[in-house]
């Protein structure tokens, strides 16, 4: 129960907070004036005509990043508990984490050699 | 360590002396804070957009805002009251559900952030054992947001606008997690007031930023990425994409991107004085200048003095840093998208890597200096 003290106030503090959204859309959708008829739903393209949808196929171009980013991300996660307990871990947490960061940074380093890194 | 003012204790103590039961009493103490708060997130977007508009005013030589209250001041509050009374159009293309949903999911986290924003040794929502790795948690759902509006809106500019907020976030939030690594392994702790604490003691020489002057840098520069701000607007950079993700929207669903964005500013400003500016601890520390004056530390009148001056001190420390930021948006041109990208992932993680592992080399070197 130690580990989960305190966190009612989490809860009560996303209630509270989602009610942001819900009284500010709540208050304008009494105040406001009806839609300004079909002509101003129309998708906008800089005045002019729309052409087709945006949802095709494209390349978007960050797929790449997006899969390196999980990998590292996974790794900071990893590295928290170690910065929390390192006082007691003492130079043999150092150098496995050293082994850990070489090992991830090593990928990063393939990533870059790949191209997984560049926009063109 | 100075205990400070316990008023959650002072005010439970003086309803269950009312007679009420002490359950009854802790619940209605425990929306309090958090109401206050809110309040205090919602000031700060009012004095945040009056500051934007009245710096930028004097980077170019105009005055701004001057007919809306005193010296301008209540702009802000007109704007809100404009985008209330907007009709709300949602396009006919559009998914709906998506569209509405999107700025909520936006809004929402930043506020909750707010849980772990420390103003005192005792003024904090709740001292959560993860403290601030709620905030790094909660500033990835942000993006999901993004995604949804920019999607949603089934407009070329706006997809593109929300794939690059979610390309941009990401790849700041490594540096951002990695800077923030190395001030906990100075604090052996993630609880946001450990980590005040364990700057305080030998003035403005103890805050961190002297120790992870690198670190700093790292996390500042990634935080205004991830605030999309001057230079790194890109989602929402107006030559190029009309305004990305928020071109559809408009009325209160384009208003609450806006709270968004100002409130994620103030938060970073804060989170930024907590972790390398000491937070609410003085540049003189108090005992010193309790010393130099011969009083007691530990008066009440001393007590009640230093937290609420240590209320202005974070507030000051947080709006120097919203000073900087838009002198920043006025002096530094737009990076483009790859040099964007670039910058994240071959500069800052690499040198965030080595941030890291050289503060814990001098931890094990230097342990008194660096936390033991």
């Amino acid at each position: 129960m130690f580990v989960l003290s305190g966190y009612e106030y989490f809860l009560g503090f996303l209630i509270i907070s989602s009610l942001v959204p819900v009284v500010a859309l709540g208050a304008s959708k009494l105040l406001r004036p009806a839609s300004a008829g079909p002509a101003s739903r129309t998708t906008y393209e800089s005045g002019c005509e729309p052409i087709g949808g945006a949802w095709i196929q494209f390349n978007i171009r960050y797929y790449m990043f997006a899969l390196v980013f999980v990998i590292f991300d996974v790794e900071t996660v990893f590295l928290y508990p170690w910065a929390v307990a390192f006082h007691k871990l003492g130079l043999l947490g150092f150098v496995e984490a050293l082994i850990f960061i070489a090992i991830l940074v090593v990928g990063l380093v393939y990533a870059w050699r790949k191209g997984a890194l560049e926009w063109s | 360590m100075n205990p400070g003012i316990d008023l959650q204790g002072s005010f439970v103590r003086a309803l269950i002396d009312l007679g009420l039961p002490s359950g009854v009493a802790k619940t209605v103490w425990l929306p309090l804070p958090m109401l206050l708060m809110l309040v205090v997130a919602t000031v700060s977007i009012f004095i945040c957009v009056w500051l934007e508009r009245k710096i930028s005013a004097g980077a170019q030589q105009r005055i701004g805002p001057e007919y809306v209250g005193p010296i301008g001041a209540l702009q802000a509050v007109a704007d809100g009251v404009k985008l209330i009374f907007k009709a709300d159009i949602t396009p006919a293309k559009s998914d709906p559900w998506l569209f509405a949903i999107g700025p909520a999911i936006v809004v929402i986290p930043v506020f909750l952030s707010f849980l772990i924003v420390p103003f005192g040794q005792n003024l904090v929502i709740t001292d959560l054992g993860i403290g601030i790795f709620l905030w790094i948690a909660l500033s990835s759902i942000a993006p999901i947001g993004f995604l949804m509006a920019g999607y949603s809106s089934n407009n070329k500019y706006s997809l593109l606008g929300g794939l690059r907020a979610a390309a941009q976030s990401i790849s700041y939030e490594i540096p951002l997690a990695l800077s923030v690594l190395a001030v906990v392994l100075m604090t052996n702790g993630l609880s946001t007031i450990d980590i005040v604490n364990q700057q305080s003691g030998y003035g403005f020489l103890g805050w961190n930023i002297w120790r992870q002057p690198v670190g700093f840098v790292i996390f500042w520069i990634s935080a205004l990425a991830e605030c999309e701000r001057l230079p790194f607007d890109l989602p929402e950079a107006e030559e190029e994409l009309v305004a990305g993700y928020q071109t559809e929207y408009t009325g209160m669903k384009f208003g609450l991107f806006y709270v968004g964005s100002y409130v994620n500013l103030m938060l970073s400003a804060l989170i930024v004085s907590v972790l390398y500016l000491g937070g609410w601890s003085f540049p003189i520390p108090v005992e010193t200048i309790t010393g130099l004056l011969g009083v007691s530390e530990s008066a009440p009148v001393v007590q009640l003095l230093s937290a609420s001056l240590g209320i202005v001190m974070t507030l000051i420390k947080a709006y120097l840093l919203v000073f900087l930021t838009i002198l920043l948006r006025w002096t530094v041109p737009r990076v483009r998208i790859d040099q964007l990208l670039d910058l994240g992932w071959k500069f800052l993680l690499p040198v965030s890597l080595v941030n890291l592992l050289l503060t814990a080399g001098l931890k094990l070197t230097f342990p008194f200096a660096f936390g033991g």
